[in-house]
């Protein structure tokens, strides 16, 4: 049996292994209102996504949570590339950034609902949780930037998109590529909690507080099941793009 | 083309180099020769304005400049060909131009393999297929043929000799017969100085 094989089938064993101790746990338990069975859950969940409303609600979740990741990505590389020109911009906005990863997230969403409106609080909060992880990742992959390769671009006075192109970059994706892996849980986790509580219409947050006030035990499991899975897909689809960027670097 | 003038640069205690200074001019080839550590590297680094010295001045007018360290430099995430064209235009059309180089130094074999792939000979040899690529003006060479095997080093002399011929070249070796094949006038490194 191939590695890839042996490795798979590992961790399908693993899955089924917990989804027994689900199950054996249900049955213990004996009410689907303290703990769906894994059975009931999954039926719930297809229930769910043969409804044109589930996937309305997932996509503009999953959108509204990407906009922030991609906002994140964009702003925490673009103050990376400032603060690795100036030592002085780094003393003063790293302060910051260890004060967000610190600070709770629930403290944030209660302050981002005083502050914003609530249907952009998710997209904020998810960008705010994934900003230290790419600043600091891609700071990282500035600073280790071979400073031999950076002498031959100014010997042989390379322009410098073709520098960026071709040593920056390649440079600093595996550290960009460590930074989503760690932060795209993270900001798409955030992101729904700050649904939960700022219960935007049409949102994976809202349908889940519903569950939870009308004690719809096996809909909350299902949305929370529905919320696993996506995040799984976004973190191999964004992985996969980004490793393409990185060619044969990866 | 360049004039290295009065150049000191000290490392703690040790001077390193004393009021040093060479001037170069178009087509002129000089050989820096001394014992290992006596700032050849160093010298050369000052010329390509990539270390500052403690006093003196330096003025490069050439307007391509390449480079062979000791180190052969390549970028590991880009193919043997890639790693020449980077320095002509990076473009497809300049593609046929780098792999012409490759052949040049016998390292046709190696056009799509990474440099990890290759051995400490070869790129070095694709080191300097990169900086003749250019057709520069002064060509800096800091021990360059020191990895390769025997019977390829005489014929790669030529080879560099013959395509940089209208380059101004600054070589720095422990070689006497490589500063002879490539027309170098030869400088010899006394009390920080090269004379």
């Amino acid at each position: 049996m191939s590695a890839p094989a042996r490795k798979a089938l590992q961790t399908l064993a693993v899955l089924l292994f917990w989804l027994l101790v689900w199950a054996l746990a249900a049955r213990a338990v004996g009410q689907a209102l303290l703990l769906p069975s894994p059975l009931e859950t999954g039926r719930e969940l297809v229930t769910l996504a043969r409804s044109a409303v589930f996937w309305l609600t997932v996509g503009k979740s999953v959108l509204r949570v990407l906009a922030g990741i991609l906002l994140a990505v964009l702003l925490g590389a673009a103050l990376a590339l400032l603060t690795h020109k100036s030592p002085l911009l780094k003393a003063l906005l790293a302060p910051v950034m260890t004060l967000v990863k610190s600070t709770p997230v629930a403290s944030f969403i209660i302050l981002a609902l005083v502050w914003l409106g609530r249907g952009i609080v998710p997209l904020v909060i998810a960008a705010l949780m994934v900003l230290p992880v790419v600043w600091s990742n891609v700071s990282q992959g500035l600073a280790g930037i071979d400073p031999q390769l950076l002498e031959l671009a100014a010997v042989y006075r390379l322009p410098k998109l073709r520098a960026l192109r071709r040593i920056t970059w390649p440079s600093v994706l595996p550290h960009l590529r460590a930074a989503l892996r760690s932060a795209l849980g993270l900001g798409w986790k955030a992101g729904v909690a700050a649904e939960v509580l700022t219960v935007p219409p049409g949102s994976i947050g809202k349908r889940i507080y519903e569950a939870k006030l009308y004690l719809e035990t096996t809909e909350l499991f299902a949305w929370t099941a529905a919320v696993v899975l996506v995040s799984l897909g976004i973190e191999r689809l964004l992985l996969r793009l980004v490793e393409r960027g990185e060619g044969r670097h990866a | 083309m360049l004039d290295v003038r009065d150049v000191t640069l000290r490392f703690g205690e040790k001077q390193i180099l004393d009021r040093c200074t060479i001037q170069l001019e178009e087509g002129e080839r000089l050989a820096l020769m001394g014992p290992s550590g006596c700032g050849k590297t160093t010298l050369l680094r000052i010329a390509l304005s990539l270390q500052k010295p403690d006093s003196g001045s330096v003025i490069c007018t050439a307007s391509r400049t390449a480079a062979v360290f000791q180190e052969p430099r390549l970028l590991p995430w880009c193919t043997a060909a890639e790693n020449i064209n980077l320095v002509l235009s990076d473009r497809a059309d300049t593609m046929p131009e780098a792999i012409s180089w490759l052949g040049r130094l016998e390292l046709l074999e190696a056009r799509d393999l990474l440099p990890a792939k290759l051995s400490g000979g070869m790129q070095q040899r694709l080191s300097l297929a990169r900086a003749l690529a250019v057709k520069p003006q002064l060509l800096v060479l800091d021990e360059p043929f020191k990895a390769m095997d025997e019977a390829l080093h005489g014929r790669i002399l030529r080879l560099t000799s013959e395509a940089a011929k209208n380059a101004a070249i600054l070589l720095a070796t422990h070689s006497e017969e490589e500063a002879r094949a490539l027309g170098c006038r030869i400088l010899r490194y006394r009390d920080g100085r090269f004379v």
